[in-house]
């Protein structure tokens, strides 16, 4: 569950990016508003190409041997004492969480817990640790938000969110009834348990449309992947976007670093 | 229920969880059934913590649990010394079929025709009622919940609620087919029509049977909690009193009681305290004119000394049996209890079954859920109920050569098929130049991507490829 | 070997070696030390929110209150103890007219049991307390009030001197040193009977009373 106490490092000069595969693939925009965004904060970012994956959907699938390995490569991505920041409040929670338990009895065990308390939500790191000061340039907009179980669980940070739009001058922030609960992703779960998972992810969005909102922001991919297929498919009136595309776009002036 | 079993095997082939669920996900009455009461459910709990430092509480809750635990054989051979002083039976039971045994055999010696229960789980567990039955002793439920449970033939659908699966409308129409009553919706009438069933048969039970929510070692006290009163009829008004109970139940001292009750009740139903908190620590004495002559105890294991071999496992023997995480988790509330085909649904079921009916029967059990959480954030005794999915999973595929699993009927659920993927998978993620490969070439054949990608576009479009990988555009930029 | 041995033999050589047991901190469940005036005032919100009766008494009016609730409700008799003070002082007022046919639980149920489920309207008990955090009674039943009189009868009338209201469970038990010895029976009431078991919609006196009404002399 959620650290007793977290203590957020000085705002530091250089940070490693850990882009997570899901946002690799389909959601790169996200990963370079994030990138942006540090930028903006003076910060030097650094992507250690070799990067892959956390290891996450091996682990909940109980591969925990196949989950070792590729954990394993990322070990030795961060030889410096900088921080990690991760544009995924799952895969942080997983490298935070999870690398001390995945590297028991291995040998990595101190390198493992070494590199998870170096993992921060990027987000969390933005307003924590860089104490961004947003200014909105944006249109004035309404926005719903879902904070991934991960996040609000695992990393804590299910005040975070709200508090980066909330500097949003022109960004009215509404609030869908039953905000805490899971949308139903959960990886592997929504391709097992399909019939399950669409009953959640339905209700989710069924929320989310009632707030009024066009538009939600979400901390990890998974849930938007999730959330905005099931919207899309189905033809609600609402799209999602990572709430790092959503922040650097508002406050960059122009349409991000799209292609 | 292993074929050993001296009755026949009366619960749900659990092995059909996904059938049950679809059935339960498109009937619009148990969907509605579920997400009201657990709506409401979650509401009050979260009123009846409030001002209460819940994590500081909860702290102790799990100290409380874990210093039973690090104790148990001590403190079971304590509370055996006790009740015994304190003139209550007690009886050991390895597993179900023993414990109902036991109870037969004591309500054989009292020539006993009916026994009158009260909510246990336990002697779900045990299939006690099925038992009875079986050898010619009437044994019928005594709590609201449960007694409908009982006259519609079915089990309970929740651990504290038995009977939230039906609405008003459902339990009037069998009461009237069943008992006689009038077809009315008026609660008030049909708890009073249930009421003068039961007095009689309270009246004329040969034994009581009920559950514990805590043993207490250090006085010799068995603590129960309930709202009704039929807990106390149970255990007060026929000449005797068994209590069935797991062996986990045992806490140390009558101290411990006030803190986990304090958490149980809020956790469970949002009641600072239930109406009843009955704490019985001996038969009738001489000079006393009610209250049963015998009062026993029947101590299951079922399982139980297994889970306590392992540290990690051991956590799932913190339970103190609140619920809270069925109220609070997503797809208990969509596919509710019976899915599950378990004694006990939901999260601590999906934890807590493994072990009593083996992992290969019940390894669908951990993948029925997202592992959002929810259901160790309100734990209140802290158990890592996420974390103890993931094990259990690792455990039905045999995922961990450095941490071999454990739990009875364990690898079950490894397919070639599946480990060979994940091995592919495991490879290419290891190997950077393949990942960088391999995922460049997919977002340049994005277009190929298959439109159909089983059970998730079932209700969602498919996932889209990005023209170009973070990797490729950070490579670009020089990074 | 038996199964008791089988159980604890296998709890005691463990695989996983021996366990440590935490400390257990119970500060958490602390309170202030309320003045009596704010335990009655917390005991009586608590016990109304659970459907519980209070009425305010005296040493001296507590027979003219007790009359009245009984009469508003028709009652036609009471069960009283036979030697607790309760008992004594409402035999000895037997010549008042308002009140109801007094019953004595002096023989073992067995021999009037459905007398006490079928005729009896009301009872009247004694407590060993209450608890303001959670609005609760403390009962020990004794041979005097044995353990039906507070659970068959529809109404249960309780009898709460203020100045044993404490404030937590947990203080309760503590002053009172329960750790040294229980009765055969205790309890804790909080309120009338009550079940919600169909559809969550409350309704009272499933099993036990109906009414629970409370004394509380000041």
């Amino acid at each position: 569950m959620v650290d007793p106490i977290k203590v957020y490092p000085a705002k530091p000069s250089k940070v490693y990016f850990f882009g997570t595969c899901l946002v690799d693939m389909f959601y790169p925009d996200a990963g370079m508003a994030g990138i942006q965004l540090l930028e903006r904060e003076g910060i030097e970012v650094i992507f250690p190409q070799d990067q892959t994956c956390c290891g996450q959907p091996a682990y909940t699938s109980g591969y925990h041997d196949e989950a070792r390995a590729v954990a394993m490569a990322q070990l030795d991505l961060f030889p410096e004492d900088w921080p990690i920041v991760v544009p995924s409040g799952s895969c942080g929670g997983m490298m935070r969480k999870h690398y001390p338990d995945l590297f028991k009895d291995t040998g990595h065990e101190v390198k493992a817990a070494e590199v998870a308390g170096r993992v921060w939500e990027l987000t969390d790191f933005l307003l924590n640790v860089c104490h961004i000061k947003l200014d909105d340039l944006g249109e004035p907009t309404t926005v719903a938000m879902h904070t991934s179980c991960s996040a609000r669980r695992e990393m804590g940070v299910a005040e975070v969110g709200p508090k980066l739009l909330g500097q949003l001058s022109n960004v009215n922030l509404v609030e869908q009834i039953r905000a805490e609960e899971c949308c139903g992703f959960g990886g592997t779960f929504a391709i097992r348990h399909p019939e399950i998972s669409g009953a959640m992810v339905s209700e989710k969005v069924d929320t989310l449309v009632d707030t009024g909102a066009k538009a939600f922001v979400t901390t990890d991919c998974g849930c938007l992947m999730n959330i905005d297929g099931y919207a899309e498919k189905n033809r609600k009136p609402i799209t999602g976007q990572h709430i790092l595309s959503f922040l650097w776009e508002r406050t960059n002036g122009k349409k991000g670093d799209r292609s | 229920m292993s074929e050993t079993a001296e009755h026949s095997p009366h619960h749900i082939d659990v092995k059909e969880f996904h059938p049950r669920a679809q059935a339960a996900i498109h009937n619009p009455k148990i969907r509605q059934n579920f997400r009201k009461a657990m709506d409401g459910l979650m509401t009050k709990r979260k009123s009846a913590f409030e001002g209460w430092d819940l994590e500081t509480l909860r702290d102790l809750g799990a100290n409380i649990r874990l210093r039973a635990l690090a104790n148990l054989p001590d403190l079971l051979e304590q509370l055996e010394q006790k009740l015994t002083e304190n003139g209550i039976k007690v009886h050991w039971a390895v597993d179900g079929d023993e414990a109902c045994r036991i109870v037969r055999d004591i309500c054989k010696a009292r020539d006993a025709k009916t026994v009158i229960k009260g909510k246990s789980m336990v002697s779900e567990e045990m299939e006690l009622n099925h038992y009875l039955e079986e050898q010619g002793i009437e044994a019928l439920e005594s709590d609201l919940g449960e007694y409908i449970v009982q006259l519609a033939g079915e089990t309970p659908s929740h651990i504290i609620m038995p009977a939230i699966h039906k609405n008003t409308d459902e339990i009037s129409e069998l009461m009237h087919e069943k008992t006689g009553t009038d077809l009315s919706h008026d609660v008030e009438y049909l708890t009073a029509s249930a009421r003068l069933q039961l007095r009689e048969k309270f009246m004329n039970a040969d034994v009581g049977v009920s559950g514990v929510n805590f043993a207490v070692a250090e006085t010799g006290t068995l603590c129960l909690v309930e709202n009704e009163g039929n807990g106390r009829m149970t255990t007060t008004v026929p000449p005797c009193h068994i209590a069935v109970t797991g062996i986990e139940k045992v806490v140390p001292n009558l101290e411990d009681v006030t803190a986990l009750l304090a958490l149980l009740t809020r956790s469970a139903t949002g009641q600072h305290i239930t109406t009843y908190f009955n704490m019985i620590s001996g038969p009738r004495k001489p000079d006393e004119l009610d209250g049963p002559e015998e009062v026993h105890l029947v101590l299951v294991d079922n399982g139980r000394s297994s889970i306590y071999q392992d540290d990690e496992l051991l956590d799932t023997l913190r339970c103190i049996r609140c619920g809270a995480c069925m109220n609070h988790c997503p797809v208990y509330t969509r596919v509710g209890g019976h899915t599950y085909g378990t004694t006990y649904p939901g999260p601590i079921g999906k934890i807590l079954m493994p072990h009593l009916i083996g992992l290969d029967e019940g390894r669908h059990l951990p993948t029925a859920s997202s592992l959002c959480g929810a259901c160790g954030e309100v734990c209140p005794v802290k158990i890592p109920i996420p974390d103890l999915l993931v094990r259990l999973r690792q455990e039905s595929v045999d995922g961990d050569k450095l941490h071999p699993a454990k739990v009875r009927g364990h690898g079950a659920k490894r397919g070639a098929v599946e480990a060979m993927v994940w091995k592919g998978w495991s490879w290419m993620h290891a190997h950077p130049g393949m990942y960088r490969f391999g995922t460049s070439m997919a977002a340049r054949f994005r277009k190929l991507q298959p439109g159909q990608i089983g059970g998730w576009t079932q209700y969602r479009t498919a996932p889209k490829l990005a023209p170009k990988t973070l990797h490729e555009r950070l490579k670009e930029r020089g990074q | 070997m038996s199964s008791r041995d089988t159980i604890l033999q296998r709890l005691r050589n463990r695989s996983g070696g021996n366990l440590t047991a935490p400390n257990c901190d119970f500060s958490v469940l602390e309170r202030p030390d309320w003045p009596v005036s704010e335990r009655i005032a917390m005991f009586e919100k608590n016990i109304e929110s659970v459907h519980g009766e209070v009425h305010h008494c005296t040493e001296e009016t507590w027979l003219d209150r007790l009359a009245e609730v009984l009469s508003t409700r028709g009652a036609r008799n009471l069960l009283v103890p036979k030697e607790h003070e309760i008992g004594l002082k409402l035999r000895s007022a037997v010549e008042r007219e308002d009140l109801p046919n007094l019953l004595i639980y002096d023989e073992p149920i067995e021999s009037w049991q459905s007398v006490l489920f079928n005729d009896v309207d009301a009872g009247i008990t004694s407590t060993r307390g209450g608890i303001a955090e959670t609005g609760s009674l403390i009962l020990w039943p004794t041979a005097d009030e044995p353990r039906l009189m507070s659970l068959v009868p529809p109404v249960h009338v309780a009898v709460l001197y203020a100045s044993d209201i404490y404030t937590t469970f947990h203080e309760a038990m503590q002053v009172q040193d329960w750790g040294a010895g229980m009765p055969t029976n205790a309890l804790l009431i909080s309120g009338p009977s009550k079940t919600a078991d169909i559809e969550q919609t409350l309704a009272y006196g499933v099993h036990g009373p109906k009414e629970l009404i409370v004394l509380i002399i000041e």
